[in-house]
């Protein structure tokens, strides 16, 4: 007979968990190309100039840098962001590309998408997702683009955009989070890099996922990609994001925006697996991961759903929200978060109700392990105007040791009495008589945890794309493997 | 522009006219909150903690402050009944912020002791040294610029092991014929396995002037006590309230505090409990009936300190017209605190387009072997019960009413004396049909038996 585990054991296993290695930490000897360090307006003129930029983005830029020097970081969120020198980060880096002429990607590049398991070469790829690998600060290759022209959708890295479809992304960028809109959102605004641009024509269905790759090789560099889509009336596409990046002692800037506008009808889904490097078991090293994602469900009958898993990043501080101005707008938001070792999480959702008839979901998980910091901050509002809408919210928090913390501070406004909205939130251990459950049928305690978090989670699982899915549920077992309190 | 100066500067002028007529021990608190009140200012409205509320835009109008303690021509036991039925209670009175007794206050009170700050210091100097203004926050202006202005108190204490046979009612009532702010201030200390029951009632008698009541109370149950806080407001749509309590728990305390607001201008609840010892349980109830113009601010702070504690909230609102009612509850469970359980609820009826509800239920937890959950809501009333309820004859008022008096019936019966369970009934179900009028005319309006 199988002897009953020992506490210690609990223990034992959290260690192994926490030593276990960052599957993505390889660094790609790769020439880049990085511009010097520091920060003023002529970085921003020589990273526009880089880009060969129109005059207006350029002008944009450079607004927002002005803007952004009259800022200051904020403060209010449940992490500890060190001050970051900001004269210290390089804002450009490019992998060079040894021959230019020839439309071939470098093969180092390519090795480090193989790496990572993303499909570049459309020979090879078995799933059928168009890709658009984005590492440091340029797009290196975008799959499938001709294949989706045909259905006019546009789908390109955004300096690709400026130049092809210009007055599209004039339309567009800046309009959903514009540059004053916090201390990071100006901040990308003014040095943003490379990141995805979509467009989905009226009435078009995209026939297959659209995903980007983020990858951080070069130290000492930031990350600040921006994404832009666009759904027209009618229209839908999933989109999907994953992000990795080597290991390393120093931490490393990721200021990214993400923009959509959804028109009448229109669909966008969008999904995130977020595993920059988290830093060692010591808390040293990692990404801080401040984004600002937004999404406008300008028509009626728009829905922006929001899906996303975050298991890396020293620090999170990204709030994926809906502003529902169109009538009978829906947006939804499902998350699963998991902190280790000294990982802080500041994450949640805003759900601006403008339109009437409007809904919202909130489902958000989250796992705290280790020294860890979770926290689901988030915003229900309902304007007076907006009437019959309905919320509802639900965050639970999952503890796998007593030294991590979880914390929930949503705010609900209400501004008229035909809307409902709900709010429910729990935070507790794990279950012990259901690992005991789980031990007597023979399933360690280990196991029993990896069970009982993915049924935790499933909710959330489930509603990510299945390629996706896959890749989630692994990152949460790997992250997991007994982390028994 | 900030509102606290011209308090300040009136302290600063009248320094010595205060002083002279309150105990040492004030007057050494005070000297500290002038300090605190240097460089503060009063939140304004969207700061943390203060989303619907603009306590500067209070504090702004100008008010009389009584610092010469000119006592005001009525008595409030002759002009009140206030007494609740059936209730027995041991009665008194503060008018304005001076304290008086009454004829009931002496019946069989026991070994309570039941007195102004002024003769506590004297009978109690020991007491009032160990725990006056050591539980309330200084770092809150509105504590510090009472603790700058009050000028007198009650004192509270029940020694170990008494159980207070009656309950303790104070009637808080606002007589000038002039705006006005008062600075009440309670200190409730509990003794070892003590028991007591608070009743306080806040009223107003002239609707035509602008009153603020800007009080703190601190309670300080010892190991074993039982403390119950009842706390009514049902003043005039011109007199505002911002009260802040703070509590600290020792263990095996059971403290119960229930916040009810009928009729008011503005309010502002604080609540802060601390708990710090193991087996302590802590219960905060809240209910709001608001319509017109009136806003209602609850703030909830509980800080788990110690492992093996309970702590249940409770805040329900009704809000009809142009009301704002707002509840922010946080619980905070501390490092090494195991077995801890903490449940908020805050529910929320919208009775009216212009109604408008802020929400804000947080968890900070910081232990693993815990259960807390928050739930909020912000809804309408059930159609389809509206609608069984019509089809059985009941019109359409009749039928809301009764299912707002349902809604709020669960705090109500948390109240743990049913003489004054039963009274809160009927004033809710008065409330609701609109005929509970101010305290001028309460003689009819609190008591149903009364026919003066």
């Amino acid at each position: 007979m199988k002897e009953i585990e020992k506490p210690e054991k609990g223990n034992q296993i959290i260690e192994e968990a926490a030593q276990a290695e960052y599957k993505y930490g390889f660094v790609t000897d790769i020439e880049t190309e990085v511009i010097p360090k520091g920060l003023d307006e002529d970085v921003v003129r020589r990273i526009s100039a880089l880009k060969r930029e129109p005059e207006w983005l350029l002008e944009f830029r450079l607004k927002a840098y002005r803007h952004w020097l009259t800022l200051k970081a904020p403060t209010w969120g449940h992490v500890h962001v060190p001050e970051i020198d900001y004269q210290d980060i390089s804002y450009y880096a490019a992998p060079k590309q040894k021959t230019s002429e020839v439309k071939e990607i470098d093969p180092e590049l390519k090795k480090t998408f193989d790496k990572l398991g993303i499909p570049l070469e459309e020979q090879m790829r078995l799933s059928g997702m168009a890709v658009d690998a984005v590492m440091d600060s340029v797009s290196v290759k975008t799959t499938y683009r001709e294949r989706l022209a045909e259905l006019g959708v546009i789908f390109c890295s955004i300096s690709e955009a400026v130049k092809d479809y210009p007055d599209l992304v004039r339309k567009y960028l800046g309009k959903v989070v514009p540059y004053t809109d916090n201390f990071y959102a100006a901040l990308n605004s003014a040095v943003f890099s490379d990141g995805s641009f979509v467009y989905i024509p009226k009435g078009v269905r995209c026939p297959m996922e659209l995903s980007t790759y983020f990858r951080i090789n070069a130290a000492q560099t930031g990350q600040f990609e921006r994404t832009l889509i666009v759904a027209d009336d009618d229209a839908y596409v999933s989109y999907l994001e994953g992000c990795t990046a080597p290991m390393r002692d120093e931490n490393q800037l990721h200021a990214a925006i993400v923009e959509i506008i959804v028109e009448d009808r229109a669909e966008v889904k969008y999904s995130t697996v977020q595993n920059w490097y988290p830093g060692d078991k010591d808390g040293k090293g990692g990404i801080y991961n401040l984004v600002t994602k937004r999404g406008l469900c300008r028509g009626d009958h728009s829905k922006l759903s929001w899906t996303q898993v975050e298991t890396g990043s020293a620090i999170t501080w990204k709030y994926p929200s809906c502003v529902l101005k169109g009538d009978h707008s829906v947006g939804e938001f499902y998350s699963v978060a998991l902190t280790n070792n000294w990982q802080e999480a500041d994450t949640g959702t805003k759900m601006i109700h403008l339109g009437k008839n409007s809904t919202s979901t909130i489902v958000s998980k989250g796992i705290s392990a280790g020294h860890s910091q979770n926290s689901y901050r988030g915003m229900v509002k309902i304007a007076p105007k907006a009437t019959g809408c309905r919320n509802f919210t639900q965050c639970d928090s999952l503890l796998l040791s007593d030294t991590s913390g979880a914390h929930t501070f949503p705010v609900i406004e209400v501004g008229n009495d035909t809307s409902v909205v709900e709010h429910e939130a729990t935070t507790s251990k794990i279950n012990e008589d259901q690992i005991f459950y789980c031990n007597q049928r023979g399933i360690s305690t280990e196991d029993a945890v990896g069970l009982i978090v993915n049924g935790y989670a499933k909710e959330v699982m489930a509603k990510l794309p299945m390629e996706f899915a896959v890749e989630a549920q692994k990152l949460l077992s790997v992250s997991l493997e007994g982390s028994v309190g | 522009m900030n509102a606290l100066k011209q308090y300040i500067d009136l302290y600063d002028e009248s320094r010595d006219l205060i002083e002279e007529q309150s105990p040492a021990l004030l007057n050494k608190m005070r000297r500290v909150a002038r300090e605190h009140l240097e460089d503060a200012r009063l939140p304004r409205k969207g700061s943390e903690d203060y989303e619907a509320t603009d306590l500067e835009a209070v504090f702004a109008h100008d008010y009389g402050v009584n610092v010469n303690r000119l006592p005001f021509a009525a008595d409030p036991a002759e002009t009140f009944h206030c007494d609740v039925p059936n209730m027995s209670t041991c009665l008194y009175y503060t008018s304005n912020d001076a304290f008086h007794s009454s004829a009931t206050a002496e019946r069989n009170i026991g070994q309570v002791v039941v007195e102004p700050f002024s003769m506590a210091a004297v009978d109690y100097p020991e007491l009032m040294t160990a725990y006056y203004g050591q539980l309330a926050h200084m770092s809150d202006p509105t504590v510090a610029l009472n603790s700058l202005l009050v000028q007198d108190g009650l004192f509270i204490y029940v020694p170990d092991g008494v159980v207070a046979e009656r309950p303790i009612q104070l009637v808080n009532i606002f007589n000038a014929a002039l705006d006005m702010m008062v600075h009440r201030r309670l200190l409730i200390i509990v003794g070892k396995n003590a028991g007591i029951k608070l009743l306080m009632c806040d009223h107003t008698q002239s609707p035509d002037y602008h009153y603020l009541n800007n009080q703190v109370v601190e309670i300080v149950a010892m190991q074993g006590s039982t403390v119950d806080y009842y706390d009514m407001e049902e003043s005039t749509p011109l007199t505002n309230r911002v009260s802040s309590i703070y509590v600290d728990q020792h263990e095996g305390s059971n403290v119960l505090i229930n916040g009810i607001t009928l009729i008011n201008g503005f309010t502002r609840n604080n609540y802060h409990v601390e708990v710090n010892g193991e087996h302590a349980e802590t219960q905060l109830l809240g209910m709001t009936i608001a319509s017109g113009e009136q806003h209602v601010d609850s703030h909830t702070f509980i800080s788990h300190n110690a492992p093996r504690c309970h702590s249940n909230e409770m805040f329900k609102y009704v809000l009809n017209d142009k009301a704002v009612g707002a509840f922010a509850g946080k619980i905070l469970v501390k490092p090494d605190c195991p077995r801890v359980e903490a449940y908020q609820g805050n529910r929320n009826l919208c009775g009216a387009p212009t109604a408008k509800m802020y929400t804000k239920p947080q968890l900070e937890i910081y232990t693993d072997d815990v259960m807390c959950s928050h739930g909020s809501a912000v809804g309408q009333l059930d159609e389809e019960a509206l609608f069984y309820m019509r089809t059985r004859g009941i019109g359409i008022d009749e039928a809301r009413r009764l299912l707002m008096q349902a809604f709020v019936a669960d705090v109500i019966d948390g109240v743990r004396l049913d003489a004054l369970k039963d009274r809160l009934h009927y004033l809710v179900e008065k409330r609701f049909a609109g005929t509970l009028s101010n305290c001028a005319s309460c003689m009819q309006a609190c008591r149903p038996n009364n026919k003066k």
